[in-house]
C-alpha cells in the first residue's frame, strides 16, 4: 500500500481530522487575517492621534468618535449618503427596462447575449470605466458636441449652474459623478432584479391578464411587487458600493470630500489612522442595518 | 401585454438605450488611445496616430506596473484556487455545523466596500509593525478573490454529485486517486473560469491596493497617479485599453468554460 | 468465475458474505438504521426491500463503506471491515444512477478499477472486452456514456462493477430510472447473469414484485429496523407484521370486533384478496372454511383482474382480487351492489404479532 493511500485510509478513520484540512486553510486566512484585520479597524478607532507629535496613542480613547461627529465630517457622512441614495434610485429606474426584457421578452439566445453584456462591464476595470467619463464629461469632449449639435449647450449651463449639484464643468460637479457612479454600479442592480423577474411565474402574468387585467395594472399590481426583492438586493450593492469609493470623487468631483476620500486621506498625508477607521465604521454601519432590514423584507434570497 | 406592440418598442428602445450607455464609454476609451492630441480631451480627434502604443512601450515605469500587476495578480489567484478549492470541497462533502457561516465569510470580503477591507488590513498592518512588501498586495487581494473561486467550483461541486467520488473509491481509488482521476478532470473548467475571474479581479483592483501597497504601483495605482498628474495623457489613454484588454480576455474565457452551469 | 451456478443455502453459511451485528447509523437525532443483525450467505441474491427512508440504502452504504456505522460491527467474509474505507474492501457498487464518469469513455469506465489497481494495458483491455460481451454491448467502448441510453448505461455500470471479479456486489435500485418493459427485461437479465457468475448479489429495492421475483432471500426495511427476513413465498404467504402485510403485496388486515366476529378472538390477522372465493349467497360453507356476507360496494377492473371491495354485515370491508378467467369488464361492473357470501380457507388467515413474534 503506498504512502498515499494509507494517509487516505488514516483520514478515512478520522472525518473531523479530514474536514479540519481542509476547512483550516481557508478559515485560518479568513478568520484570522480578514476578521483580525476587522477587528484591528474597530480598535484603531479607539486610539487616537497626538497632534503635536503626529504619532498614534494607543489607549483607549472616545476622542476621535467625537471627532467623527464634528460638523465637518457630519457634512461627508450626508454628502456621501446623498450621492449613494440618488444612484441607488437612479439604477433602479434604468436597470429595470433591461431586466424586463431579459427576463419576459428575450429568446434563449438573446438572453445569454444581454448577459453577457451586463457581466462583461460588472468584472472589467472600474478604474478605466470611470475614467472614461472623465474623457467623455470633459469641456472639450464628446458630450459637450453632442450637447452643442443639439443646440443644448445652454441647458447644461443651466444644470452647472445650480446649487448642490452644479459645479465648474460637468468633469468637477456632482452631476459627473453621479453619472459615473451610475454607470460603474448599474450591472449590480441589473443582475438581481432580472433574476428576480426571472421568479416571477408567467402562469401568474397571464392569469392576470385573463382578470381583464389592463397592462398597467398588471405591472403595478404583479410584477412590481415581485421584483421588489430583487431591487432591495441590488441596491445593497449600489449603495454600499457608492459610500466606499474614493476613486470617482477624485477623478470628476470637487474639493467637497467624501468618506472614501476622507479614509484615504486621514490614513495617509496626516496620518491619522484612528479617524480613518473611525470613519469607516460609518459605511459598515450603515449597510448593518440595511442588510437587517433587507433580511427581514425577504430580498436576500435573490442574491 | 402582448397585445400592445406600443409598449413592447418603447420597452425595446429603452433597453437599447441602458445597453448603450453601458457599452458606449468603452468605446471612448478605445478611440482616445489613438487621438493625435496631446493635453486635451478633445472631440472629435483631430487625428488618429499609432504613435502612442510606441511611446508607452517605452516608458519603463509602465512595465515596470504592468509586471508588478501580473505578478500579484498571479499569487492572489493561485492562493485563492487552493483556499476556494479546499472550502468548497469541504462544504461539499461534509455536513457540519455553520456551512452557512464559511460561506458568509468568504463572501464578506466582497460584499462590504472595498474600502473597508483596505483600511482593515492597513490598521492590521499598522499595529503589527508589518512594512509593506508584494506580500501585502496579494494578502488583500487574495482575501476578495477567494470567494470567486469558491463559488465556481461548488456549483460544479454540486452538480457532479457525490457518485461520482463514491463509484471511483468503490473501484478501489484512495482519495488523492479519486481526486486526480475522477474529481480534477470534472471540475477543471470551473477551476480555470474561477482563476480567471479571480486574476481579472485582482488585475484591475486599486481600493484595497491603496491601502496595502505603500509607494509600489500596480497598473491600476500607476493610472490613477495619472490622473493626478495629467503629464502624459496619451500614454494613459493607452494603458486604460491595455486593462481592458487583459481583463476582457479571461473574463470572457472564464464565461465560456462556465456557460453549462 | 465459475459458470455452474451455485444454488445459495437458505441456512446461512458459516462464514457469511455479510454480518450485521447490533448496526446503528445516526444522522444526530435520526436513526437512519437503527440496531440491525443481517446474515447473507455467500452466493445469495439477497434483496433489502423497504419504503424510502426505511434504511435499506443506508445498509447498502454501509457494506460499500460509503458511511460508516454509528454502533455496532460489519463483517465481509468474516472479515471485520467496519473502519476500512471502501478502496479496501472486496465489494463493488451499481449506483441507482449508475455514476458513469462522464470524462471517460464507456471502455475507460469500465477498465477504471483495473487501472486503479495497475492491471496491464493489454490485459486490461482484454477483460473490458470479455465484460462488454457479457453484458451486451461489445464495441461500444470508445462512446461516452451521454452518448448511450438509459439500459445502456445500467449495462456499463453492471460491467464496471464486475470486471474487478468482486466477491459481494451491490446494487441500489438499478432498474428504478427505466421503464416498464425494459425493467422486466433486466430483472430476468440480471437474476441469469447472477446465476452465471456465482457472485453474491446485494439488492436495494421499494419494488415489491420485484424483490419477490429475483431474490433468494429478502429482509423487509421499516423505520431502520428489519420486520422480516425470508424467502420470497414465506415473507409472501406468512407476513410477520402488520407492517409487511401491508408492504408485501395487498393485504386486509382484519382487527378488533370483526376478527372477533371472524374467528373468536380480536387478534389481529391478515389474509390476501386472492385466497378469498366470491360466492353467491348462502353457499354452505365447507370444513375448513371461513365464510363472511357482504354487498359488493366497489369494482374496480384491472384487466387480468378484477378488484372488489366488499362491506360485509358485520362491520369492515374487505378486499377480493379474482382472476378474470371469464369475466368481461361490463360484467364485472354490473356485479356492483349485489349480496354475496365470501369464503376462503382458515389456513390463509395470518395472525400477526405487532412486533413480529409471529
Amino acid at each position: 500500500m503506498s504512502r498515499l493511500q494509507a494517509l487516505s485510509t488514516f483520514l478515512y478513520r478520522r472525518p473531523r481530522l479530514a474536514l479540519a484540512l481542509l476547512l483550516g486553510p481557508p478559515l485560518l486566512w479568513l478568520g484570522v487575517v480578514y476578521l483580525g484585520s476587522l477587528g484591528a479597524l474597530l480598535l484603531q478607532s479607539f486610539f487616537q492621534l497626538d497632534h503635536y507629535t503626529g504619532q498614534v496613542v494607543r489607549e483607549p480613547t472616545l476622542a476621535t468618535w467625537r471627532a467623527l461627529a464634528s460638523r465637518a465630517n457630519l457634512d461627508i457622512v450626508l454628502r456621501t449618503a446623498g450621492m449613494a441614495t440618488a444612484v441607488t434610485l437612479a439604477a433602479a429606474v434604468l436597470a429595470f427596462p433591461l431586466a424586463f426584457y431579459m427576463a419576459f421578452r428575450a429568446s434563449r439566445r438573446v438572453k445569454a447575449l444581454l448577459y453577457l453584456a451586463v457581466m462583461l462591464p460588472l468584472w472589467s476595470s472600474y478604474l478605466v470605466r470611470v475614467y472614461a467619463w472623465k474623457l467623455i464629461l470633459a469641456k472639450e469632449g464628446i458630450l459637450t458636441w453632442f450637447l452643442a449639435r443639439l443646440h443644448l449647450s445652454g441647458a447644461v449651463d443651466g444644470v452647472l449652474a445650480l446649487p448642490w449639484i452644479g459645479g465648474p464643468s460637468l468633469s468637477l460637479s456632482p452631476v459627473g459623478m453621479f453619472l459615473a457612479f451610475l454607470y460603474v454600479w448599474l450591472p449590480y442592480m441589473v443582475l438581481p432584479v432580472e433574476a428576480a423577474l426571472e421568479r416571477v411565474p408567467r402562469s401568474l402574468l397571464e392569469a392576470s391578464e385573463d382578470l381583464g387585467a389592463q397592462a398597467g395594472t398588471t405591472f403595478r399590481r404583479v410584477i412590481l411587487p415581485l421584483a421588489v426583492p430583487g431591487v432591495v438586493a441590488g441596491s445593497l450593492f449600489t449603495f454600499s458600493l457608492t459610500l466606499g469609493d474614493f476613486i470617482v470623487p477624485s477623478v470628476l468631483g470637487n474639493s467637497s470630500y467624501f468618506i472614501g476620500q476622507a479614509v484615504l486621506a486621514h490614513q495617509g498625508t496626516s496620518g491619522n489612522l484612528p479617524l480613518a477607521a473611525a470613519f469607516t465604521m460609518v459605511p459598515m454601519a450603515v449597510m448593518a442595518v440595511y442588510l437587517l432590514l433587507a433580511r427581514r423584507a425577504g430580498a436576500l434570497d435573490a442574491l | 401585454m402582448r397585445s400592445e406592440p406600443r409598449s413592447g418598442l418603447g420597452l425595446s428602445l429603452a433597453t437599447l438605450g441602458v445597453l448603450l450607455f453601458l457599452h458606449l464609454p468603452l468605446a471612448v476609451i478605445a478611440l482616445y488611445a489613438f487621438t493625435t492630441e496631446e493635453s486635451s480631451f478633445t472631440f472629435p480627434p483631430p487625428g488618429l496616430t499609432l504613435r502612442w502604443f510606441g511611446a508607452a512601450w517605452q516608458r519603463d515605469d509602465l512595465w515596470r506596473a504592468l509586471i508588478l500587476s501580473l505578478e500579484v495578480a498571479a499569487a492572489a489567484t493561485g492562493a485563492a484556487l487552493v483556499l476556494g478549492t479546499l472550502a468548497a470541497a469541504a462544504v461539499w462533502r461534509s455536513r457540519f455545523f455553520g456551512r452557512e457561516a464559511v460561506s458568509f465569510l468568504l463572501l464578506l470580503p466582497i460584499a462590504l466596500p472595498g474600502i473597508v477591507t483596505g483600511i482593515a488590513l492597513r490598521s492590521a498592518l499598522g499595529l503589527g509593525e508589518i512594512p509593506f512588501s508584494f506580500w501585502t498586495i496579494v494578502v488583500g487581494h487574495a482575501t476578495f478573490c477567494v470567494v470567486v473561486v469558491y463559488n465556481n467550483v461548488l456549483a460544479r461541486f454540486r452538480r457532479t454529485g457525490t457518485s461520482l467520488l463514491e463509484a471511483s473509491m468503490d473501484l478501489g481509488a484512495d482519495s488523492f486517486q479519486t481526486f486526480r482521476w475522477v474529481v480534477l478532470p470534472n471540475v477543471a473548467t470551473a477551476l480555470l473560469a474561477g482563476g480567471m475571474l479571480a486574476f481579472a479581479l485582482s488585475f484591475d483592483e486599486i481600493i484595497v491596493t491603496t491601502f496595502t501597497a505603500g509607494q509600489q504601483e500596480t497598473l491600476p495605482i500607476w493610472i490613477f497617479s495619472q490622473l493626478a498628474r495629467p503629464r502624459a495623457r496619451p500614454v494613459t489613454n493607452v494603458a486604460a485599453l491595455l486593462v481592458v484588454v487583459v481583463t476582457a480576455v479571461p473574463i470572457l474565457l472564464a464565461h465560456r468554460w462556465t456557460r453549462e452551469d | 468465475m465459475s459458470l455452474l451456478a451455485t444454488r445459495p443455502a437458505t441456512r446461512p453459511a458459516t462464514r457469511p458474505a455479510v454480518r450485521f451485528a447490533g448496526v446503528s447509523r445516526r444522522f444526530g437525532e435520526v436513526a437512519a438504521v437503527d440496531g440491525v443483525d443481517l446474515e447473507i450467505a455467500g452466493g445469495e441474491f439477497f434483496t433489502l426491500l423497504g419504503p424510502s427512508g426505511s434504511g435499506k440504502t443506508t445498509c447498502l452504504r454501509l457494506m460499500a463503506g460509503f458511511d460508516r456505522p454509528t454502533a455496532g460491527t460489519i463483517w465481509l467474509h468474516g472479515e471485520d471491515v467496519s473502519g476500512e474505507p471502501p478502496w479496501r474492501r472486496d465489494v463493488n457498487t451499481v449506483f441507482q444512477d449508475y455514476a458513469l464518469f462522464p470524462h471517460m469513455t464507456v471502455a475507460e469506465n469500465v477498465g477504471y478499477g483495473l487501472m486503479v489497481k495497475k492491471v496491464e494495458t493489454s490485459e486490461r483491455a482484454r477483460r473490458v472486452e470479455e465484460m462488454l460481451e457479457l453484458v451486451r454491448l461489445p464495441g461500444l467502448g470508445r462512446r461516452k456514456p451521454a452518448q448511450l441510453s438509459g439500459g445502456q448505461r445500467q449495462r456499463v455500470a453492471l460491467a464496471r462493477a464486475l470486471v474487478n471479479r468482486p466477491r459481494l456486489l451491490l446494487l441500489d435500485e438499478p432498474l428504478g430510472a427505466l421503464d416498464l418493459q425494459l425493467r422486466q427485461q433486466m430483472q430476468v437479465e440480471l437474476k441469469a447473469l447472477q446465476q452465471q457468475v456465482g457472485i453474491t448479489f446485494v439488492y436495494v429495492t421499494h419494488d415489491q414484485e420485484e424483490a419477490l421475483a429475483m431474490s433468494d432471500r429478502l429482509a423487509v426495511f421499516h423505520r431502520g429496523r428489519i420486520e422480516q427476513v425470508g424467502a420470497p413465498a414465506e415473507v409472501y404467504e406468512t407476513p410477520a407484521t402488520e407492517f409487511v402485510a401491508g408492504f408485501v403485496g395487498v393485504s386486509n388486515l382484519v382487527a378488533g370486533t370483526l376478527a372477533r366476529a371472524l374467528t373468536g378472538t380480536p387478534q389481529t390477522f391478515s389474509l390476501r384478496p386472492e385466497k378469498i372465493r366470491l360466492a353467491p349467497p348462502e353457499t354452505p360453507v365447507p370444513a375448513g372454511s371461513c365464510a363472511a356476507d357482504g354487498t359488493l360496494r366497489d369494482v374496480v377492473y384491472l384487466g387480468m383482474r378484477t378488484r372488489y371491495g366488499v362491506a360485509l354485515d358485520a362491520g369492515g370491508v374487505l378486499t377480493v382480487e379474482v382472476q378474470n378467467l371469464e369475466t368481461t369488464s361490463m360484467e364485472a361492473l354490473a356485479r356492483r351492489g349485489s349480496r354475496v357470501r365470501l369464503l376462503w380457507s382458515r389456513e390463509q388467515m395470518h395472525r400477526l404479532g405487532p412486533e413480529g413474534d409471529a
